[in-house]
């Protein structure tokens, strides 16, 4: 019923035809059936992923939206087993009650436990706890020729590496293991600071990080001058005292398309204002909801939308400790100069966690991520800039936000991509894959 | 109300009612989780739907799988849920098939087995579950149906009068029983996006999601609704079709 799914960011406009598993018995014929009929196909979950790493190279995916189960559930000591297509936040709703939270939370409900794993996300406490696959203790894979296979960090031990972060090129995640972790109320008592320039930013941040298990910056990326690379801290732990609650509901909705899109030069600079200015300039004790600290956007939906039929490109990338201050400048003041970009650009220090996956994104140093309206001529331009500078501060980008990555930056960025190819299942391939390895 | 008999339990619209169901509206239910007994024809599936069930927090989820075309089997397995279940408060009859007019109509065998599944086998277990319910004095009937019942279509009258025969029964059965405090509910749906219709050309927008289905189909149970279209403007083009002239009607290929 669903025709042509498109990746979150609606470009490259490659719409994916789906064919839809509903039981996981299901899963071997089908994938026999596509990889006859059309060579090769993708696991394709909730379409998060920003670019064409959701993609199959035959543009035909396995859609696994509906494989949303609970396999088991051990609330006593907080490790539930899913099918993959069940999404965090119909985890959440289901664990909550009892008391039980995600260990890593990305900034969205609406990924699924497979895209998670896939893409070994990272939430706002990756200086504590790590990636999401750091979490899964288990995952049953299917592959087309050796069939179901369980790999967890001692069995299989290979393959688990590949698989986590693997951008779902090596077998079908058929369930996952996963580790929560206890709250006894999902309020978040938070505090936030603005903060004029990056060295504010990096000092807040050097004596709250280590505090605080969740922390976030939304830089302002419109400004330039005296006040280039001001912005918002903001960090927050779950509070000791409160209830259980949690709603998956959205308040708003973007129910077009906008024929162009509605983020441009004049409403960057007056939304960036306006967001600055409702925080206070001293530091602030404050208290919300799990939903509005960790899912912001989810609030709105279909917001992809706003940026109209041609859609966006995401920009995120980590710059290595030594490299990051001057880097990051760099980038901002780039960005600033091209009049392009998003209202929320988001910063972060990631902390000294070593990635699970071979090709996780996640390494020590400062994350930005940030949208652009997808306006061809400029964002090319823009990007190549944007390229060399973090490739001469020795960074990398994000295959998950991915839609334009050069194949040399990717090899360089990620040396292990050769040990995911030698695991890759033959009946499985990306676009993303396609462009950056061959 | 918390204790269910959902017959077809793998379908689509059955798990979505059953996890609808396990969303608590009041902190008396939150207490007292629902209990649930599933029939259905594949033991792998039926398996996999209890231990989902269980996981979102049923108190308990025995399944049974069974050939529903064997009606005499039909009273011990009632008896089986009865008893588990400590009686049964809600029967969800869910089970049917989307029978190929074209065979059936080159294929009588078939279009009786068709016809059997998905109405005679109703009516057997709708007949057993009122005799249960109206000596107890209470409990609700729920039976899947569809707007296809409305009016036959020579693309799926085989399906289209099975459906109507059981609406027609619950009609019947409802005017009978409920003086004897039992509630007999006809839950007609429009498309649905489900594995029955996967494959089907269908007009995208009248397509329904199971989950959006389900909270109707669960609102409507507690509201005691006697017909219940699902999503409700089916109701209007339903109106509408069962308006038009035979005459008419026939030229018209629906």
């Amino acid at each position: 019923m669903q025709n042509g799914l498109l990746p979150w960011g609606l470009f490259p406009n490659y719409p994916q035809e789906p064919y839809r598993v509903f039981w996981r018995s299901d899963l071997p014929s089908a994938l026999t059936d596509l990889a006859r009929s059309k060579t090769t196909t993708l696991p394709f979950g909730n379409g998060r992923s920003y670019g064409d790493s959701c993609l199959a190279a035959s543009d035909h995916v396995l859609s696994m939206r509906d494989l949303d189960r609970i396999i088991h559930a051990d609330w006593t000591r907080g490790v539930v087993t899913v099918e993959p297509g069940l999404t965090l936040g119909e985890l959440l709703a289901v664990a909550i009650p009892n008391g039980w939270f995600l260990r890593v939370t990305p900034g969205t409900q609406f990924v699924t436990v497979g895209g998670a794993i896939a893409n070994d996300v990272h939430g706002k406490n990756h200086h504590r706890q790590g990636n999401f696959g750091a979490h899964v203790s288990q995952l049953g894979l299917l592959r087309s020729k050796e069939g179901f296979q369980a790999c967890s960090p001692t069995a299989n031990s290979e393959l688990f590496e590949a698989t986590v972060g693997g951008l779902g090129l090596t077998g079908i995640i058929v369930w996952a293991e996963i580790q929560l972790q206890r709250v006894t109320a999902t309020q978040i008592s938070a505090v936030n600071q603005r903060f004029d320039n990056l060295d504010e930013f990096f000092a807040i941040s050097a004596e709250l990080d280590v505090v605080h298990e969740f922390s976030v910056a939304w830089v302002d990326c419109a400004v330039k001058g005296r006040f280039a690379g001001r912005g918002v801290y903001l960090a927050g732990d779950f509070a000791d005292e409160g209830s259980l609650e949690f709603s998956r509901g959205s308040v708003l909705n973007v129910p077009l398309m906008p024929p162009v899109s509605l983020v441009n030069r004049l409403s960057l600079r007056a939304f960036n204002e306006l967001y600055w200015r409702s925080f206070p300039s001293v530091r602030k004790q404050t208290r919300s909801t799990c939903e509005s600290f960790f899912f912001p956007l989810d609030r709105i939906l279909n917001w992809n939308r706003i940026y109209g039929r041609r859609g966006f490109q995401q920009y995120q990338c980590v710059l290595p400790p030594e490299n990051a201050r001057v880097g990051i400048q760099e980038l901002l003041s780039t960005i600033a100069n091209s009049g392009m970009g998003s209202f929320l650009a988001v910063l972060k220090q990631f902390g000294e966690y070593k990635s699970t996956g071979l090709l996780s994104f996640p390494r020590p140093g400062v994350t930005l991520a940030l949208d652009f309206p997808n306006r061809r001529k400029h964002i090319g331009k823009l990007f190549t800039r944007l390229d060399a500078i973090v490739r001469e501060a020795n960074g990398r980008l994000y295959p998950a936000k991915d839609a334009h990555m050069e194949p040399s930056d990717f090899r360089r960025a990620y040396p292990r991509w050769e040990e995911l190819e030698a695991l890759r299942d033959p009946s499985l391939n990306s676009r993303f894959w396609q462009r950056v390895t061959q | 109300m918390s204790r269910y008999l959902v017959i077809g339990a793998t379908s689509a619209i059955a798990r979505a009612c059953c996890r609808e169901w396990l969303l608590p509206t009041s902190r008396a239910e939150a207490e007292d989780p629902p209990l649930f007994f599933l029939v259905g024809r594949d033991a792998e599936k039926l398996e996999h739907t209890a231990v989902d069930l269980l996981g979102r927090g049923a108190s308990g989820a025995k399944w049974v799988a069974m050939d529903l075309l064997d009606i005499h089997a039909h009273g011990d397995i009632l008896e089986e849920a009865e008893s588990f279940l400590g009686g049964i408060e809600v029967v969800l009859v869910a089970h049917g098939t989307l029978p190929d007019q074209n065979e059936c109509e080159v294929d009588a065998e078939q279009a009786v087995r068709e016809f059997s599944l998905n109405a005679t086998v109703t009516i057997s277990l709708l007949n057993r579950t009122a005799r249960i319910m109206t000596e107890r004095g209470r409990g609700v009937i729920a039976a899947i149906t569809s707007v296809a019942g409305d009016r036959g279509r020579p693309s799926n009258y085989v399906y289209g009068s099975a459906k109507a025969a059981v609406s027609v029964f619950c009609e019947g059965l409802r005017a009978r029983v409920f003086r004897n405090g039992v509630h007999v509910i006809d839950i007609r749906p429009g498309f649905v996006d489900t594995p029955m219709t996967r494959g089907l050309n269908l007009p995208r927008l009248l397509v329904a999601a199971p989950d959006m289905v389900a909270r109707r189909i669960v609102r409507g149970i507690r509201r005691r609704k006697d017909v219940l279209y699902v999503p409700g403007y089916w109701a209007l083009i339903l109106w509408v079709i069962r308006n038009i002239p035979s005459p008419i009607f026939k030229r018209m290929s629906l």
